[in-house]
């Protein structure tokens, strides 16, 4: 660089010349070496606001712009990279909210507790899509524009790459001194050699070894003309992986995105929720308790397989251990029936989704399902069903509701509680101290009126509406609630009837009250394709960081009874390395002519 | 606090304390470093003969103080030669006792540390990152270990207080705050996405950290720089025709930021320095957003779903994406960038911290109630 500062006069002495780019070297010079000028046509196509890229002339102020200018002048503004980084950070900034206010799709209870616990806020909120940040309009608008930034920056930088992919390297530059990793030597010629074809031989050894090293390389000879010497060398450059890295990755994330899309209106998912003993069926009028398409989905043509619930497996860690009651090692064990196959047993584990027919379905929360029987007062039965109750604590004190619509007197509603191993707190109430069915109880509240299910609205089966309804039991009113164990049958008050908690075991459960599963059952058809152009996207990513960039020369000057050897490299971006692989092309290069031959006479470096 | 009775997991905590009284040592001797090294530095000048060209002078490797004529053109050599310092093979390093001390510490720090990593992972029979505790204690290693490895190519001893300060606060606080006792996997976490995607994640974080150290101190040497320039030109110095004819204008070091900035190289050079270390850590955190998603969609039954930790992730993967392409934007290269780099690395300690702790979502891992 010390060359640089003595023979060049510095056009700006303010700005520290620490700017060392490298056409910091070439511009001053660009007559003698065009192919050092940034953009020259083996480079990327950058925006024109590219760091790396020429300055431009700015277009005159007052030339009057047509509507195809103006429409160009957006477009390049739109395709910037100033604009590319600004739709970036904002995307980032536009990401949070959804972080911090609840979302619909993610937390839908926590929307529902947002309205009750803010009323003000809530439609101010709403309006402003805050709740459904990921698909709101303005979220929206930012990754759009930013693909379409993308998309019209990528392609023609596709097209320049495209050609640059089968140009030569540039000629050699006039005076590669000026270039920041340079160096030379000076060799003596062996007595009776012509220095001339001493030169020649050795740019040949030194094209041999660009090219061995994954370099792209030309000739460039010039023959003495008047008083100047012949000239030998070779031009050498590498590192197209970098910019074809960079271009993949970039259309790669389209990729992802359009993935993301079209998967989106090809899938759907769904949720079952099945008791011990019991069987799903793979159809939406029969199986489902809720059911999300996308667009395309032809819900009429599920593949029609059934799952049945053999049993279910847990382990809970044993009191007295860190971790007490903590559940792990679920198992739900299937027997699965697909058209054309045997029945199989096969099972669904956190972690490790099942696949059938193309769907995934996946383990995604267990319960008990007490199987409750009742009976009018002439003993027969009115209603029996295995009835989920909804974990209410990590010990399973679980809630349940009973809906008894005809066969009694009045429409009875119970609320169940159950509790897999009943304690009873200072208070008197009943809690569960452990999830494992030690000590099984099922306490129930009994509500008798309207159940409200005969306007046909519909009702969530695991809430009872209690407007309009007399209570008959339960600690609100004073009176004692129902205590069942399994096995057990009670009366139920005002002479209704009788209810029963049914043994499991009695009918050859293994345990005294039924398990139950809700799995939820997905078809993904775009997922694979997302994972696809993810691993792409890294792997472009991967080269177009790291791939060095350079160019290489080596040039040979005969004069008298010597060669001048001069090497030089040029980074193109970043290249932390490029300092150590000009020195290492010298001395692999002066290697190979030969120790005998190797008298360098003085290193310019 | 852990159970008074003695277990491999009390062990384990014992030497975690352990580690962060060492650290805390270390910073110590990385802070003493940090104070005297500039005074060092002067002093080497003055038994040395006054050195005339800046640029070549330096580059010979003195200690860079040079008889120039203007600030900028003192600066650039000191920085010159600072960079063939940070550069410099391990055994041909700078003599900065307190510096050496610091490492020292810093090293046997590790080692305590890696033992309590290791005694919790055989108390807990799995890889020792599987909740808060286990995650900082494993990841705050891994930043110490990614310093130390860095340490064999480069010089970077003057990040050292931030490094050990850093890892004493975060580890101090898991200790303090965020122990829990080994209890058994939740079934979610058992997979080998476990291991990878959060071993993953923490070789990332201690990536960023070190950029975002080397933006800090990038951010400090333009401000220097820019002062330098600033004097030069009101006093009429023209910094770079000189060769050393006049007095100098000002003195370099006055009030212009930290004297250490001395000893460290140039903003160009820390901005490329903290660049490299950010996009390999760009990189791993790619993968472990892939993985999360993979692992998602095993153990959720979706890839993606906005979830508060997904959604943090993504922040910081565009806004180092954001600070990737700042650097190669004119206008954003240098201070700018480095800006980002910060935020980056401040989004990162947010997800680490306030996230897992205040966030809802379906990373409940943490293990803390
Ligand atoms: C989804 C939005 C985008 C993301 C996540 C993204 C991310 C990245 C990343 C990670 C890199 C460094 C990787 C490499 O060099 O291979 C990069 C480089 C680059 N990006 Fe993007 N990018 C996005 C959009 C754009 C757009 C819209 C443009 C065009 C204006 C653009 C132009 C470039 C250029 C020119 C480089 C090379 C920078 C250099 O020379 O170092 N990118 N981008």
């Amino acid at each position: 660089m010390s060359n640089s500062r003595s023979d060049a006069p510095e056009t700006s002495p303010a700005v520290p010349e620490r700017v060392a780019l490298p056409e910091s070297v070439a511009v001053p010079e660009s007559v003698a070496v065009p192919d050092l000028v940034e953009g020259s046509s083996g480079d990327p196509l950058r925006p024109s606001d590219h760091a790396d890229a020429p300055r431009q002339a700015r277009q005159p102020d007052n030339a009057p712009l047509g509507i195809v200018g103006w429409l160009r002048w957006g477009w390049r503004q739109l395709t910037s990279m100033r604009t590319a980084l600004v739709l970036l950070l904002l995307l980032a900034i536009a990401a949070i909210p959804g972080s911090i206010v609840p979302q619909r799709t993610a937390d839908p209870n926590g929307v529902i507790d947002f309205k009750s616990k803010n009323p003000g806020l809530y439609p101010v909120y709403d309006t402003l899509q805050l709740f459904d940040v990921y698909s709101s309009a303005w979220f929206s608008a930012i990754y759009i524009l930013l693909f379409i930034s993308l998309i019209g920056c990528v392609i023609p930088r596709t097209k320049h790459h495209w050609k640059a992919l089968r140009a030569r390297p540039p000629r050699t530059p006039a005076r590669l001194s000026r270039l920041d990793d340079h160096a030379e030597s000076v060799r003596t010629v062996v007595d009776g050699q012509d220095a001339s074809a001493e030169a020649s031989h050795a740019i040949d050894l030194a094209q041999a070894q660009l090219r061995k090293a994954g370099y792209r390389v030309e000739r460039y000879d010039t023959a003495a003309a008047g008083n100047r010497p012949a000239v030998f060398s070779v031009s050498a450059e590498r590192g197209y992986a970098r910019e074809t890295g960079n271009l993949v990755f970039h259309a790669a994330l389209v990729g992802v995105l359009i993935s993301v899309g079209v998967g989106g209106g090809l899938t759907y998912t769904g949720q079952t929720v099945i008791a011990e003993g019991d069987s799903f069926v793979n159809s939406l009028g029969l199986g489902y308790t809720s059911f999300n398409p996308g667009r395309f989905v032809d819900t009429e043509h599920l593949s029609p397989y059934t799952l049945t619930l053999d049993s279910f497996d847990v382990s809970y860690v044993p009191v007295g251990q860190a971790g007490q009651g903590m559940a792990g090692d679920f198992s739900a064990n299937l027997t699965t029936r697909e058209p054309g196959h045997d029945a199989e047993k096969q099972s669904v584990r956190v972690n490790h989704p099942l696949n059938m027919a193309g769907d995934r379905v996946y383990l995604m929360g267990n319960g008990y399902a007490p199987t409750i029987t009742v009976r009018n007062p002439a003993g027969d039965v009115v209603y029996r069903e295995d009835v989920e109750f909804l974990p209410q604590d990590a010990n399973m004190t679980s809630l349940g509701v009973v809906k008894v619509a005809d066969g009694l007197s009045s429409q009875v509603g119970l609320v169940g509680f159950f509790y897999p191993t009943a304690a009873t707190l200072h208070s008197g109430a009943f809690t569960s101290a452990y999830p494992a069915l030690a000590n099984p109880l099922l306490t129930v509240d009994v509500y008798v009126g309207d159940l409200g299910i005969d306007d046909g609205t519909p009702r969530n089966v695991y809430a009872l509406d209690t407007t309009g309804m007399t209570q008959l039991t339960g600690r609100a009113i004073g009176v004692e609630s129902l205590k069942l164990e399994p096995g057990k049958t009670v009366a139920l008050p005002n002479g209704l009837g009788t209810i029963t908690f049914e043994d499991n075991t009695a009918n050859g459960g293994a345990e005294a009250v039924k398990r139950y599963v809700s799995l939820s059952i997905h078809r993904d058809v775009g997922a694979p394709f997302v994972l696809f152009f993810a691993v792409v996207a890294l792997l472009g990513l991967v080269a177009g960081l790291f791939v060095p960039r350079r160019r290489m020369w080596v040039k040979a000057t005969p004069s008298g009874d010597s060669v001048r050897f001069e090497y030089a490299g040029l980074a193109r971006g970043e290249d932390p390395a490029i300092a150590v692989a000009v020195a290492d092309l010298q001395r692999g290069h002066e290697a190979s002519l030969g120790d005998g031959a190797a008298r360098a006479a003085r290193a310019a470096r | 606090m852990p159970a008074a009775e003695f277990s491999l997991d009390s062990v384990s905590v014992l030497l975690v304390w352990t580690a962060i009284a060492i650290y805390a040592l270390a910073f110590i001797a990385y802070a003493v470093d940090l104070a005297r090294r500039s005074d060092l530095a002067l002093k080497a000048k003055d038994a040395a003969p006054a050195r005339e060209l800046v640029g070549a002078a330096a580059r010979a490797g003195g200690a860079g103080e040079t008889a120039s004529g203007s600030s900028i053109a003192a600066i650039r050599a000191q920085e010159d030669a600072a960079k063939a310092d940070l550069e410099a093979r391990p055994g041909a390093r700078k003599r900065y006792v307190w510096a050496r001390i610091g490492t020292s510490l810093t090293v046997l720090g590790f080692l305590f540390h890696v033992a309590a990593d290791i005694t919790r992972g055989i108390a807990a029979g799995r890889v020792p990152w599987s909740n808060m505790y286990e995650f900082a204690l494993t990841g705050t290693m891994l930043i110490v270990a990614v310093y130390l490895v860095v340490l064999l190519k480069y010089d970077l001893r003057f990040l050292g207080t931030f490094i050990t300060g850093l890892v004493t606060v975060l580890l101090g606080a898991t200790a303090i705050w965020f122990y829990t006792v080994v209890v058994p996997l939740s079934d979610p976490l058992k997979s080998v996405w476990l291991v990878i995607h959060v071993f993953v994640a923490s070789l990332a974080t201690a990536l960023f950290a070190l950029a975002f150290a080397l933006s800090v101190m990038q951010l400090l040497q333009a401000r220097r720089e820019r002062l330098a320039i600033a004097a030069d030109e009101a006093s009429g110095y023209e910094a770079l025709a000189d060769t050393g004819a006049g007095k100098p204008a000002v003195n370099p070091d006055i009030k212009s930021g930290p004297r250490f900035l001395r000893t460290l190289p140039s903003a160009d050079a820390l901005e490329s320095l903290a660049y490299r270390f950010a996009i390999i850590g760009f990189i791993f955190w790619t993968f472990t957003l892939i993985a999360g998603s993979v692992w998602a969609n095993d153990a959720w039954g979706r890839y993606w779903g906005f979830d508060t930790k997904e959604v943090w992730t993504f922040v910081i993967w565009v806004l180092y994406a954001g600070y990737i392409h700042a650097r190669a934007t004119r206008g954003w290269r240098g201070t700018r960038s480095a800006w980002l780099s910060i935020i980056g690395f401040s989004a990162v300690m947010f997800n680490f911290t306030i996230v897992n702790m205040f966030f809802k979502g379906l990373h409940v891992y943490s293990g803390l109630s």
